[in-house]
């Protein structure tokens, strides 16, 4: 058997401790979201189950068609996402603010663990908590219409990557924040209208080519519709473009939240 | 033999503007139960931030264990184990989970991390509170639980920052017969305090931080040897309207049955009690006025001001 150096030795100890790190981070938040369900997976699931009543059956049965689709299997996907983009995004930016705000992120400045490993766990937190709200909102949604997925991988990846790239947007956004009020800023002013014009309940097809082409530049209209296309198989967008765009914005700010981290911005003096 | 701690030049000015630290140099040996005092505003806390990696120097090297802050900063954090001024942690928390995860943020798997959670919850006297949720605890249960989870890596330098700060008396004491103890088994500890008679029962050495600048580096033993004169306060049975006129031995009124003397080291306690005896004082007690200690480190505090103040 070959002997393993010093070096190499050092490295596996290395990358145990680090997964070790990981893997301790990404639980306390699963458990810290999951011990207060009441405030985190039971509200997306109450919202959600009421847009598929009011916006599926009562006024969808008279909207019609969208796409060759019934208006509630329509928006299934874009309630779906919906969902999974404000709660990644608020699970990360709440988590992380309070662990700055109580002070108990010395606990791990103190320790010997790399900012990849922080960021990782925070954001795959965050993912945890997304994917958990929008396997809620789906079971809900086959109360209402019969689900049916057209290409479950491009299924999985467009909701992990959104999930992904929200939890990193919503850690840069904690980073930042010095009260409790800047972390619902950017949900409430930005996400929010984003989202309801990113294709969510209407295919663009319907604005204006002038209101087609500036919804065009909205990242979330790219995601919804990727992952509409994975589930019904229609979308407004080429899938090319929604997964470079997902791509180019989950390096751009991992990229970003790793130089904050690193640099210690609103954590070390 | 390796130095737990070495600091040469380092310097921190804060994006404010403020110098807090002007260029220290320090080391602090294996094994050793050091103290860092200096008043409000000194530089303690700033010199202990940095090597926490809790604050960014800007200049000068520090090095654990022979591991550089700046080349080597993961192993330099293994061997270190912190206690803040500050409670800072969750306070949503279980008691025995904060360990738990601090042991997991250490590489420390799982099974072996509850297990060195519980022996340290034990020693700490917190295992019946373990599943309590860190916020219910009292002041002096939460100054513990910071103890235990800087203990539960096991690092070999312990760096308290006034760890007694609020606790009561009983408390207090326990706690530095814990700190004996885990010195004794040759974790190098390293105490900032503003209980003067705390640093004094348990440090060997001692360095004197003012204005950014140590300005008094040495073995307890040496400096207590620099104190010339000490004031004793005598209760006395008789009463006085002034000050007696006590020979060699400058004396002053504290109430009328209360008398404060300074005693020059070289002239001892016989010859003052001779002197009491020949002006009919009966003492029924007598006790120092301060710790010994307090009085040199305001002495040497004093002096530093004074020497600024010069320059």
């Amino acid at each position: 058997m070959k002997m393993l150096t010093r070096k190499g030795l050092l490295e596996m100890t290395h990358w145990r401790s680090s997964w070790v790190a990981f893997t301790t981070i990404l639980f306390k938040e699963i458990k810290r979201f999951t011990r207060i369900w009441p405030q985190t997976l039971l509200p997306p699931g109450i919202v959600m189950a009421l847009y598929f009543v009011i916006f599926g059956k009562m006024i969808g049965s008279r909207i019609g068609e969208m796409d060759g689709f019934a208006y509630i299997d329509y928006i299934v996907p874009g309630l779906i996402m919906m969902s999974v983009i404000t709660n990644s995004y608020s699970n990360v930016a709440s988590s992380f603010f309070s662990t700055k705000f109580q002070r108990s992120i010395e606990e791990l400045m103190v320790a010997p663990v790399s900012p990849h490993v922080i960021l990782l766990g925070y954001t795959f937190g965050g993912v945890a908590r997304g994917l958990a709200v929008g396997l809620i909102v789906t079971l809900m949604s086959m109360f209402f219409t019969r689900l049916q997925i057209h290409h479950i991988g491009l299924t999985v990846c467009v909701v992990f990557f959104t999930s992904l790239v929200f939890s990193l947007g919503g850690f840069i956004n904690s980073v930042f924040a010095r009260t409790f009020d800047d972390i619902s800023i950017v949900p409430t002013f930005v996400l929010t209208p984003l989202t309801y014009l990113g294709g969510v309940f209407y295919s663009i097809h319907l604005l204006s080519p002038f209101w087609q082409g500036l919804s065009m530049i909205n990242p979330i209209l790219h995601m919804v519709n990727a992952f509409r296309y994975g589930i019904l198989g229609v979308s407004d967008i080429p899938i090319a473009t929604a997964l470079i765009i997902m791509a180019v914005f989950t390096v751009a700010l991992y990229s970003l939240s790793y130089w904050l981290l690193v640099r210690g911005t609103g954590m070390r003096q | 033999m390796t130095a737990a701690i070495r600091i040469s030049g380092l310097e921190k000015t804060y994006s404010n503007g403020m110098r807090a630290l002007k260029g220290i140099d320090l080391e602090v040996r294996e094994g050793d139960f050091f103290a860092l005092l200096g008043p409000n505003g000194a530089g303690k806390s700033t010199t202990i931030g940095i090597l926490s990696s809790l604050v960014n120097k800007s200049a000068g090297e520090v090095s654990v264990f022979g591991h550089s802050i700046d080349t080597d900063l993961l192993a330099a954090k293994r061997c270190i184990g912190v206690v803040p001024q500050e409670f800072n942690f969750s306070q949503f928390e279980k008691t025995i989970d904060i360990l738990v995860n601090q042991a997991g943020y250490y590489g420390i798997a799982h099974r072996e991390a509850t297990q060195r959670a519980e022996k340290y919850l034990k020693r700490l006297g917190l295992w019946e509170k373990r599943d309590v949720p860190s916020r219910m605890l009292s002041g002096g249960m939460k100054r513990r639980l910071m103890i235990a989870r800087a203990l539960i890596h096991e690092p070999k330098l312990l760096i308290l920052d006034e760890p007694t700060a609020g606790v009561d008396i009983e408390i207090r004491r326990s706690m530095w017969q814990f700190l004996q103890e885990i010195n004794a088994q040759g974790i190098t500890i390293v105490l900032t305090t503003h209980y003067l008679e705390e640093a004094e029962q348990l440090c060997k050495h001692i360095a004197i931080i003012d204005q950014g600048q140590i300005i008094h580096n040495t073995s307890m033993r040496k400096l207590l040897n620099e104190l010339h004169v000490e004031t004793f306060l005598l209760d006395c049975i008789s009463c006085f309207e002034t000050a007696p006129e006590i020979d060699g031995y400058p004396c002053e009124l504290v109430d009328e049955h209360t008398l404060a003397v300074q005693v020059d080291k070289e002239q001892g306690l016989n010859a003052l009690f001779a002197e009491l005896n020949r002006l009919e004082i009966k003492v029924q007690s007598m006790r120092n006025r301060s710790n010994r200690l307090e009085e040199l480190f305001l002495m040497l505090v004093d002096e530093n001001a004074d020497k600024k103040g010069a320059a």
